[in-house]
């Protein structure tokens, strides 16, 4: 398990810390300290992936999250990947390796040296820009049978894991005055200038050490110490502010409005035995007074054929991998370049121990410094040469050399290698400004889009706005942090010094193709590697008449990588230029989106997953219900008991038996999840005047009424019962899942509308838990318990309230009425002693031969009687009329919400839906419900339906299906037939009264 | 730790373990019962309303009374909540002492309008104590829960996640969270789960 590839001494690894992990089966080593890439690197790997389309080999072409090529599926460990475990699309160059870890490379198949759909690159003429659209679209019913499948089990680039993700994920929201993005020189500058300025400040790097290029920047000093030394005391002097977060591992993913920023930190994916108490990662979200992104440069590959063969590397990430993690990307090293700054990657590689074959400067006259440098180091100089080629598939085996001349690019010789470093100059990282809608500026003299005028509390610092050469850096950063953090707390705040030597600026840069002398025809340049995009695709679209960058962008999917293009989109953008016959500014660049770099659904999720997803809320029965057993529904955020099976009963046969013993004898009922709102003070029943159909300044104190609540088109929205306790104090209840919004309405109308009523709400819904008791023995089962009311129907008729205790002491609210038909009554007690009172009125209940029942059976018996549910019988459209409840309004009101639309002449028209009753004629079938009602059996086609059932069960009181339906002027049509069509054929049902049990309400009044 | 003398832990026997969480730092725990009443009214039914209370009912924004076993937290221009905690333990004394103070306060307001509601049992109320306090908090409310935004006596209304809550801050590192008595599962869920 020798590191073959490992410089003698160089780097910020521990070489007293192996570190033993697998790739693709194979067991290597790398050192603590190492990323994945820098460990492969150091046993000499450089074939690390197949590409998308093509599944061309290629290998690890950064140092950073732009990686496009070394995407690789890892695992925590072998037990874990053999669980299911892993995570795909991880790009090596950011993976921090740890003991024990499991990588596989992605595409390919069989294996990553021999993969079958390498083929595809031998298709390449076929697999074309805008290959999708031309060869998908014909014959047209191929797509379902034959495309489709195939591009769904081609796309993608690792697998999925197949298990549950088993980590936790956390959140955190955080405050600050500064946000600085980004731990590089300018970003230490700025966040130390805005810490000791006394700001409150986050600083977020997505590596794990904080320094940036300070890490690899070997020689340079700042403030007269080596750079890594300044690093340390940096990040240790932040570290010891109390008022500094200091975030590594942590990518700034998104900027959205009001300088709200978004960040993933990831938190033990490093570690090969995290503490279990810690996330996986943790979303932070951040409402920032300013920002600062210091988010860096980032080096352009040049765009010359064979550009992606493993082994050809960014001059500056081969320096980093020297120098920070000290390991040499190849035996041969020949750079090719269009800057200054992959002479110095050359000149530092060849200190390390590397051997730098030759220089190939596109430049006719590289800086005289420079050359005399290379010189002495020995090393070959080609300037006004460029490489036209690369020789070797799974590794560079050597470079095509071309000289410049006016008439164009002469073969000048070969030079063999096993790596080529590529440098086109640097592309400031502007996305962030641009997520925060900044616009960007073209500066045609450096190459680049800059960041223009800030639209957000923002500023860019450093190379990511053009800033050149260490010194120059760390002023600007130390600048920019001052006067955010002056204009986060509006206190002057000074501009530190931070003096430095090393790092200077260079010159130099190339953007589009580099001139070949090779048969265009046949040769590849790659300008986005992830997405396999050549500069022939670019120019394709261009002749196929996309002009828009982003039409381009669509077509060729040039940008659409991982890397957002950051790579790739200066190279397409000014090869389409090209094209265009355009400037640059004027093709324009594609909008950068959030995320910056891929985050995982966990993350984003965070907490809410599971049992935490929402809310569930449970009522203080519950407990009791779940030990008897019984079946619970979903409403709204509650969990209601549904029904509670007998030994051997299915829903059917249970809600059967509860519907019989309910109105045969007695039945329990938890009716706690219905809403309650207190509304209290002089003007109560005005306010209910208003907000209810119904009429309620003579409504006794002590008595109930059904309210009935519309919006303002005249449509129901919500009903409930509401007794008044007091003449300035009502008690009204609402449905189960409409209380919330019933009071926010509530509450909207008083304070926009009526701000001068004298009149206040109060949500009661958990200030009481309902104990329902039902049937024509409810009066004997909570008699014995109820101390101080007189249940008499003279003293306590049917729809009134009465304050009082239960069980010697425990207050109640009880409330006689009804939702089944039956007489009942409605216990209103404190949640703390809910389940005591239950308990002791079910021992009743038992003694009496009734039972507990559930949602389903108080469906049922509402259904035989013809009593509505909001959002079963209505569905937004439905008036009072229309089911049957004209009597819920007062007719002398002068106004209530929806009055005047009641009038309106559509609702008023003839041939409404009305509420009806229906029962199929052979008197055995169930129908279902929002099955479609017609007056003929088999209706010719597109002939309208009349109407559709609304509720449909077996009743056992009517001892045959019953159904409630809405239906064109129903109420006209009592007695006839008319036909449920269905699959089978249609069902001939009779139109009847919607009221299937006791019609006179004798029942009530038991 | 809090500044307050209201709340107390649940008892062990009343509620099945008073401690949702304990940790280096971090300690979590259910409160004991409170009379709660939401009075709604404006300034003068309010100022009313403060002398029969036992604790004057703050006018400022976001501003909480304690004094002693009561006090009053501002919700809104409209609205406080009102706690007390009577001397001895169980729903009995809570019962006694709301009915008591509903009495009083009625009596000091005669015929101004307002509105007094008891809300005792609809509210349960944890208690999240310790140095990390803030950052668990802030895990699920998204408020700046620093000392300069958020200062001891501070309380809101807020989300937890999905859950309304009220936010207290009895102390540097103390705060109390009321929140509807079938969203703490939830609340305490979450706290949990960090």
């Amino acid at each position: 398990m020798s590191q073959p590839h490992r410089t003698p001494a160089t780097g910020r690894i521990d070489r007293s810390v192996p570190v033993t992990f697998t790739f693709d089966g194979r067991t290597l080593q790398g050192f603590a300290g190492d990323t994945l890439a820098s460990a492969l690197l150091a046993n000499g790997i450089h074939l690390v992936g197949r590409s998308f389309k093509y599944h061309r080999p290629r290998g690890i072409l950064t140092a950073g999250s732009e990686e496009p090529n070394a995407l690789v599926g890892v695992a925590k460990s072998a037990a874990a990947a053999a669980a299911g475990q892993s995570v795909p699309n991880l790009r090596a160059t950011q993976v921090e390796i740890h003991e024990g870890m499991v990588v596989v490379s992605q595409n390919r198949w069989p294996s990553l040296a021999f993969d079958i759909c390498a083929v595809n690159d031998r298709l390449a003429p076929i697999f074309v820009a805008g290959f999708y659209y031309k060869t998908f679209m014909w014959p047209k019913s191929f797509w379902n049978s034959v495309y489709e499948p195939f591009i769904r089990s081609a796309a993608g680039l690792g697998k999925a894991p197949t298990a549950p993700d088993p980590d936790r994920y956390a959140n955190r929201y955080a405050h600050c005055d500064v946000l600085v993005a980004g731990g590089g020189p300018a970003g230490l500058a700025a966040a130390l200038a805005a810490a000791r300025a006394g700001g409150r400040v986050i600083i977020a790097d997505e590596q794990g050490e904080f320094g940036g290029s300070l890490l690899h920047e070997t020689g340079a000093t700042v403030d007269s110490k080596p750079a890594t030394d300044w690093v340390a005391s940096a990040v240790a002097e932040l570290a010891g502010n109390a008022r500094v977060t200091i975030l590594p591992r942590t990518t700034v993913f998104g900027y959205f409005n009001q300088n709200f920023v978004a960040l993933a930190e990831r938190v033990t994916d490093h570690l090969a035995a995290p503490d279990p108490s810690l996330p996986r990662e943790r979303l932070w979200q951040v409402r920032a007074r300013q920002v600062v992104i210091a988010t860096g440069a980032i080096e352009r590959p040049l765009v010359f054929p064979e550009n992606d063969r493993p082994g050809v590397m960014m001059a500056e990430a081969a320096r980093i991998y020297a120098g920070r993690f000290g390991v040499l990307p190849g035996e041969e090293i020949v750079v090719a370049t269009a800057c200054d700054s992959a002479w110095v990657a050359a000149l530092d590689i060849a200190e390390a121990g590397g051997k730098v074959a030759a220089i190939i400067d596109m430049r006719p006259d590289p800086g005289a410094a420079l050359v005399a440098r290379a010189r002495e180091a020995g090393i070959r100089i080609e300037t006004d040469c460029v490489v036209t080629g690369v020789l070797g598939k799974k590794r560079v085996k050597g470079v095509l050399i071309g000289r410049r001349k006016a008439s164009g690019v002469v073969a000048a010789g070969e030079i063999s290698c096993d790596c080529l470093l590529m440098s086109g100059g640097w592309t400031p990282n502007v996305s962030l400004h641009s997520q925060a809608r900044g616009k960007l500026d073209w500066q045609p003299e450096k190459g680049a889009f800059l960041p223009g005028d800030p639209v957000q509390a923002q500023r860019s610092a450093g190379s990511c706005r053009g800033v050149d050469g260490l010194a120059a850096v760390l002023a600007d950063g130390a600048a920019a942090g001052a006067q955010a953090v002056e204009a986060a707390t509006g206190t002057p705040a000074p501009v530190p010094d931070f003096p430095a030597t090393g790092g200077e600026a260079g010159s130099g840069w190339w953007l589009g193709t580099v001139p070949h002398d090779r048969n265009a025809a046949r040769v590849r340049a790659f300008v986005d590697f992830q997405n396999d995009v050549t500069a022939k695709d670019v120019k394709l679209a261009v002749r196929e008449g996309m002009h828009s960058i982003e039409h381009i962008k669509r077509y060729t999917t040039t940008g659409m990588a991982t890397d957002q293009g950051r790579l790739s989109n200066m190279n397409a953008l000014s090869i389409a230029s090209s094209a265009l016959d355009n400037q640059i500014p004027q093709v324009g660049l594609t909008t950068f989106r959030q995320p910056y770099t891929p985050v995982t659904f966990g993350t984003l999720a965070a907490t809410s997953r599971g049992d935490l997803f929402d809310p569930v809320r449970r009522t203080p029965i519950h407990p009791w219900a779940a030990e008897k057993g019984a079946a619970f529904e979903d409403v709204a955020l509650w969990k209601r008991a549904w029904y509670f099976p007998g030994p051997g009963e299915d829903m059917h046969k249970a809600v059967e038996r509860e519907c019989r013993i309910v109105r045969e004898s007695v039945g329990i009922f938890d009716a706690t999840t219905l809403g309650k709102i207190e509304v209290v003070g002089p003007d109560a029943a005005e306010f209910l005047e208003r907000i209810y159909t119904n009429p309620w300044k003579k409504l006794g104190v002590g008595r109930l009424r059904y309210g009935l609540m519309l919006n303002e088109a005249g449509f129901i929205i919500d009903d409930g019962v509401v007794g008044r306790l007091a003449e300035d104090r009502f008690h009204v209840t609402t449905t189960t899942g409409g209380a919330p919004r019933v009071l926010a309405l509530m509450e909207d109308y008083l304070q926009t509308e009526w701000p001068d009523l004298e009149v206040w709400l109060t949500s009661t819904t958990e200030q009481w838990a309902v104990v329902a008791v039902q049937g024509p023995k409810a009066r004997e089962a909570i008699a014995p318990l109820v101390d101080d009311i007189d249940l008499s129907t003279d003293a306590m008729p049917h729809m009134s309230v009465r304050e009082g205790h239960v069980m010697g002491g425990i207050p109640c609210r009880l409330f006689r009425m009804s939702f089944t038909g039956e007489a009942g009554y409605e216990i209103n007690v404190p949640p703390s002693r809910a389940r005591q009172v239950w308990e002791a009125v079910f021992a009743n209940v038992e003694r009496l031969g009734g039972c507990p029942y559930g949602t389903e059976t108080m469906h049922v018996l509402r259904a035989e009687k013809g009593y509505i549910i909001v959002g079963q019988e209505t569905d937004g459209t439905v008036t009072p009329d229309d089911v049957g409840m004209s009597w819920a309004i007062g007719k002398k009101k002068p106004d209530f919400v929806g009055k005047r639309s009641l009038a309106r002449p559509d609702l008023v028209a003839e041939g409404r839906k009305q509420m009806v009753g229906l029962l199929t004629k052979d008197a055995t079938t169930l129908l279902e419900e929002g099955a479609q009602v017609t007056v003929e059996a088999e209706p010719a086609r597109r002939t309208p339906a009349l109407g559709h059932v609304t509720s449909s069960y077996v009743s056992p009181a009517a001892g045959r299906p019953i159904a409630l339906a809405m239906i064109a002027n129903g109420r006209a049509r009592m007695g006839e037939t008319l036909h449920v069509p269905m699959p089978g054929g249609a069902i001939a049902v009779e139109v009847v009264s919607p009221v299937f049990v006791d019609p006179e309400g004798n029942r009530l009044n038991v | 730790m809090s500044e307050t003398a209201l709340y107390r832990p649940a008892l062990a026997d009343n509620q099945a373990n008073a401690e949702v969480l304990a940790r280096p730092g971090i300690k979590v725990t259910r409160a004991g019962p409170l009379a709660r009443f939401v009075f709604r009214g404006d300034a003068a039914a309010a100022g009313k309303a403060g002398g029969a209370f036992g604790a004057a009912l703050p006018v400022a924004p976001l501003a909480a009374n304690a004094v002693g076993a009561r006090a009053a937290l501002w919700q809104g221009p409209d609205e406080w909540l009102l706690l007390a905690r009577p001397e001895a333990d169980g729903e009995q004394a809570v019962d006694m002492l709301a009915r008591q103070l509903a009495g009083e306060v009625a009596a000091a307001l005669g015929d101004t309008p307002h509105s007094l509601v008891d809300v005792s049992e609809r509210n349960v109320a944890l208690l999240v104590e310790g140095a990390g306090a803030a950052d668990l908090l802030n895990a699920h409310v998204f408020l700046d829960l620093s000392p300069e935004a958020f200062p001891v006596g501070t309380a809101t209304r807020t989300l937890f996640t999905k859950a309304e809550i009220t936010l207290w801050r009895l102390g540097d590192e103390a705060f109390a969270i009321e929140v509807w008595r079938s969203f703490a599962p939830y609340v305490e869920g979450l706290l949990i789960e960090g």
